[in-house]
């Protein structure tokens, strides 16, 4: 049985007491919203891009501690990435997330590899894939809305 | 001899007043969860049954399932009297006049959209106006919404206060000469509150309006009695009352549910068919298109027949008690809010913990095996009158003792500490 503390882990819940790159984003190219109409988190993601690079991401919202923890660490980690990059983190985090995956991807992840404790939890999974999920529609297409539903 | 008549209770001692004993007669209470035992702080979402109910249910799987009102052989006879037999509970139950009067449904949800798809759609006309409360659960806000939107008329809500009561001087107000509908929760799934529904309903008939009462809340806590509520339609569910999920019961009064079309087409519910016309059942079955949930409607006669064995004015008592214990070990808590504090109200009790999501304390809570909802409840207006996201919510059944409440408050202070 996984410990509580394998999902609360210290860098989750320092995330979530001091969110980075919290607020909004006056000259962003995407603003997309994310619902999880289950638990009510909402965010809304906003995205700058130049030259096929993510120049410059923020968030707003509402969320339980996975939730606003893992946006932090997303927009944390994809600053900077081109569009290609952070796609392709995106299918490794989801991958982490659902899947039984070794400690080597894991250590890969680098301190992402922390929401890999949700996986134990079902019902908080959609919490931790939210922002990826916006994410990915985010850098994809021109939707406003996603929902984890 | 039916099941239906082994499962009147033969009582010979007069109703339980020991609620404590009743624990027992739960059998799915009795596990661990994640290594701890079980404490469900979740009836306002669906109540656990007692062993009466799932007894009820497997004889007449075992033995009797048959379809009803069809058939000359002898299941099919056993199953329409067990069904028939469940009806007259249910009439009992809440004091109706007559079986007529007892629609079997799906349960409160389709209980409330039956009355907004036949009485609304065919009497609401354009700026005529639905009054309901800002405390509605959603299965009483979007039915009307819908039918709202189809006819023209108008969806009013009646405003309730910081303390989560309605407003009584702008309910009052709100009521005119347009409102065609009030649509009103007897107990606040999310609050609480017990409305003072009776009250409200003549407030509501003297402005000539409809009234419907959603008790899916009440009935498993409170004596329903709807000709002293003199309401048009009372709504209420199974599983809610320790009985099975998938019933739930419309009760209207007879003129009202023979003025109305049919809800649904099907069988049980037509004389006679022809493809240019058909005529339709008499009351209660009009409104039971198709085979209904036979298993579930005796589940619901068992449900009734396990409340009757039991001293009302016993298990009131003992609840507002479990209640307020509760409510007072909550406030011990540092950082507790409360959100619903009503004069009246009944078990259920939401409530924010310093700045944890409530979604966080759920899981927390989960891990120290102890059910609660987390959420919105299905009441987002709520949520946005109080300017809050969500809340976790502490329900009580009649199973539930201090010892549950104690278990809760231990999980809260851990979750303070992981949080801290």
């Amino acid at each position: 049985m996984s410990d509580l503390t394998d999902l609360y882990r210290e860098v989750i819940l320092d995330h979530n007491r001091q969110p980075r790159n919290f607020g909004e984003l006056d000259d962003a190219d995407r603003v997309i919203e994310g619902v999880n109409p289950l638990c009510g988190d909402r965010m809304t993601l906003y995205i700058k891009l130049d030259d096929g690079r993510v120049d410059d991401v923020r968030f707003t919202g509402t969320g339980c501690a996975i939730s606003v923890a893992s946006s932090s660490l997303m927009t944390e980690r994809v600053k900077g990435t081109t569009v290609d990059e952070s796609l392709a983190l995106f299918k490794q985090v989801h991958r982490m997330l659902t899947e039984q995956t070794d400690e080597n991807e894991c250590t890969e992840l680098g301190k992402l590899a922390a929401l890999s404790g949700v996986r134990e939890y079902p019902s908080r999974i959609k919490c931790a894939s939210l922002a990826w999920h916006a994410l990915r529609t985010a850098l994809t297409s021109d939707d406003e809305a996603i929902s984890t539903e | 001899m039916s099941s239906a008549q082994q499962q009147t209770p033969v009582s010979t001692a007069g109703p339980i007043t020991d609620i404590t004993s009743l624990r027992s007669d739960f059998p799915i209470l009795d596990q661990m969860v994640h290594g701890k035992p079980l404490v469900y702080l979740d009836s306002a979402a669906s109540a656990q049954q007692p062993q009466a109910v799932i007894d009820a249910m497997v004889a007449h799987e075992q033995h009797d399932h048959a379809n009803i009102h069809r058939g000359v052989h002898e299941l099919s006879h056993r199953s329409t009297d067990a069904f028939e037999a469940a009806r007259e509970r249910v009439r009992a139950f809440i004091n109706a006049r007559n079986c007529n009067e007892i629609i079997f449904t799906r349960g409160t949800t389709e209980s409330i959209n039956l009355v907004a798809a036949t009485l609304g759609r065919t009497q609401l006309e354009p700026g005529d106006e639905v009054l309901i409360t800002h405390m509605e659960h959603h299965s009483n806000i979007v039915p009307w919404q819908l039918i709202c939107a189809q006819t023209g008329a108008k969806l009013v809500p009646a405003p309730i206060t910081g303390r989560g009561e309605v407003d009584a001087d702008a309910f009052a107000q709100l009521l005119n000469e347009r409102t065609k509908i009030v649509a009103i929760a007897h107990v606040s799934n999310a609050l609480g509150t017990i409305n003072p529904v009776k009250e409200m309903t003549a407030q509501a008939r003297a402005a000539n309006a409809v009234v419907l009462i959603d008790g899916a809340q009440a009935t498993p806590h409170l004596k329903v009695d709807v000709r002293d509520l003199d309401c048009d339609f009372y709504a209420f569910s199974g599983h809610k009352m320790y009985g099975p999920t998938g019933v739930g019961v419309l009760y209207g009064k007879e003129a009202l549910l023979d003025s109305m079309p049919p809800y649904q087409g099907g069988g049980e519910m037509i004389l006679t068919v022809t493809f240019d016309k058909s005529t339709y059942a008499e009351l209660p079955h009009k409104f039971e298109a198709g085979t209904p949930n036979i298993t579930g409607v005796i589940g619901l006669g068992a449900a009734i027949d396990y409340l009757a064995g039991i001293d009302l004015d016993a298990r009131c008592r003992y609840e507002t008690e479990l209640l307020s214990y509760a409510t007072e070990a909550l406030r011990t808590l540092p950082d507790m809010r409360i959100v619903g504090e009503a004069e009246q109200k009944s078990g259920v009790i939401s409530f924010l913990l310093g700045k944890i999501h409530a979604h966080d304390l759920g899981t927390i809570l989960d891990r120290d095996g102890i059910a609660v909802r987390t959420g919105h409840h299905c009441a987002m207006p709520v949520m946005d009158r109080y300017g809050i996201p969500a809340t976790a919510r502490a329900s009580f059944g009649l199973y539930n003792n201090h010892d549950d409440v104690d278990r809760l408050i231990a999980g809260l202070r851990r979750a303070l500490e992981l949080f801290s």
